[in-house]
């Protein structure tokens, strides 16, 4: 499965490719949509803030088209906050649209660290996830951010740093984890083969 | 629930992992790749590698290392030592690194730490304190604690916080190597003074330390080098003593 990660300026992409070598996947490196041709899905990896998004302004209709025609399109951390309308973090910045409501500021309580960094658990599994199938109960995943998406029938998965997120969101073979699956050990490797699944069970490409 | 971290550090020269006493006296204790992948094995929740003569030397961090140490880790990287520009960061982080620890560096433009996050963002910079106790302050030493600053750690840590960095990595240089426990003192003083995640480290000899500096010391995380080097302490096996007595860990998965 070739897998076709959106390389837009936010961060190190080493890892995202790393990881889904490691699953049997071919990842592939794509700067403009020209390259999205005989890609079986796409990634939004990305790390840092909303703003950096603007660096997908120029695919966003390539990948919206891809969507439609029913490419798996996987958002990690930023890359999911970019599925949603937009974030608080850049007002004036729109994200993909294809979930949602907007994404804000995680709820400042005394004594809360934020960023919220670490490992965490994914609570309230929805047992029909097709990215979240067969992982453990319990299972921890790395999370390093200060924004979240916000809450509604996409959410398949929460996780609690002071008050409840969506850790991870899905709606048909649009996905998004809010955690960094390519740093989540064993737990993020499974998640990972599952969206490569999911690839290939759609059987389109780019 | 987020767990507290348990990190191991491999003090890295000439593309071995060294670990000495008070910064000194390195011994040899072998090759980081193959400590980094048994760590992983093992179920630690992150690897720190610090190139620890690169600041005297002038080098910067073995960029071999690091990608030999990311090449089959699926668990956070920071990499340390001789970062002293954009360049060498974009270095580190081409070779696999997902963060940067700055320590002289920092102290000399803090500018560079609002950079770098701007750039990489705030997660992926982490700065290095390295800090001794004098009287009922502590102060802050650079160059691989060679040079006194007349900085105050918590200050100094607080400052750091509103440059942008994502996480303080707090290293107490009277601990360092002794084994005799975490200076929780230090820790919980930083801990307290910044709203972002404080990694412990330096004094690392028992299990109980361990639960010391997540009790007295709030440390977020704690990491240890040669405890783990010399497979005293398995982590398994710490991970679960801490969580038997009710520190949150990540366990198996």
């Amino acid at each position: 499965m070739t897998i076709a990660i959106v390389d837009y300026g936010a961060g190190n992409l080493v890892s995202v490719i790393k990881a889904f070598a490691a699953v049997g996947a071919s990842p592939r490196i794509v700067t403009d949509a020209t390259q999205f041709a005989g890609a079986h899905a796409l990634v939004i990896p990305g790390v840092g803030h909303f703003e950096a998004t603007a660096g997908l302004d120029a695919t966003r209709d390539a990948i919206r088209a891809a969507t439609d025609a029913g490419v798996p399109l996987l958002g990690i951390c930023l890359g999911m906050h970019w599925l949603f309308e937009g974030s608080d973090e850049a007002p004036g910045r729109s994200g993909l649209g294809a979930l949602r409501g907007r994404c804000a500021h995680l709820p400042r309580e005394a004594g809360l660290k934020i960023p919220h960094v670490g490992w965490n658990t994914l609570d309230d599994v929805d047992s029909g996830s097709r990215l979240l199938a067969g992982l453990p109960q319990g299972a921890t995943a790395y999370f390093t951010h200060s924004y979240v998406a916000p809450d509604g029938p996409a959410t398949v998965a929460r996780t609690s740093h002071g008050t409840p997120f969506p850790s991870v969101v899905e709606r048909g073979r649009i996905a998004g984890t809010q955690f960094h699956p390519e740093k989540s050990g064993a737990a993020g490797l499974q998640i990972l083969a599952a969206f490569v699944a999911m690839a290939r069970d759609a059987g389109v490409s780019c | 629930m987020l767990t507290r971290r348990v990190i191991a550090c491999l003090d890295v020269r000439d593309g071995m992992v060294v670990k000495g006493v008070g910064f000194a006296d390195l011994a040899t204790a072998g090759d980081p790749a193959a400590l980094a992948h048994r760590y992983g094995r093992e179920g630690i929740d992150e690897v720190i590698v610090l190139d620890v003569t690169a600041t005297l030397d002038g080098r910067r961090a073995l960029a071999q290392t690091i990608r030999q140490v990311a090449a089959e880790l699926f668990i956070p990287l920071t990499v340390g030592g001789g970062i002293r520009s954009m360049d060498d960061a974009r270095a580190v982080f081409d070779a696999g690194a997902d963060k940067v620890a700055l320590n002289s560096a920092a102290l000399r433009q803090p500018d560079l730490i609002a950079r770098l996050a701007e750039r990489y963002g705030s997660q992926a910079v982490v700065v290095a304190i390295d800090a001794r106790r004098d009287g009922a302050r502590y102060r802050v030493f650079s160059r691989s604690a060679t040079t006194e600053t007349g900085r105050d750690a918590v200050e100094w840590a607080r400052e750091a916080s509103d440059c942008g960095a994502g996480e303080i990595l707090l290293t107490s240089i009277d601990r360092d190597g002794t084994r005799s426990g975490f200076d929780c003192t230090l820790t919980a003083a930083v801990s307290d003074a910044v709203g972002i995640p404080v990694i412990a480290s330096g004094g690392a000899g028992t299990l109980d330390h361990f639960l010391d500096v997540f009790t007295d010391g709030r440390a977020d995380a704690a990491l240890a080098a040669s405890i783990f080097h010399f497979a005293e302490h398995p982590v398994a096996r710490l991970k679960q003593f801490l969580a038997s007595h009710g520190v949150a860990m990540r366990l198996a998965w």
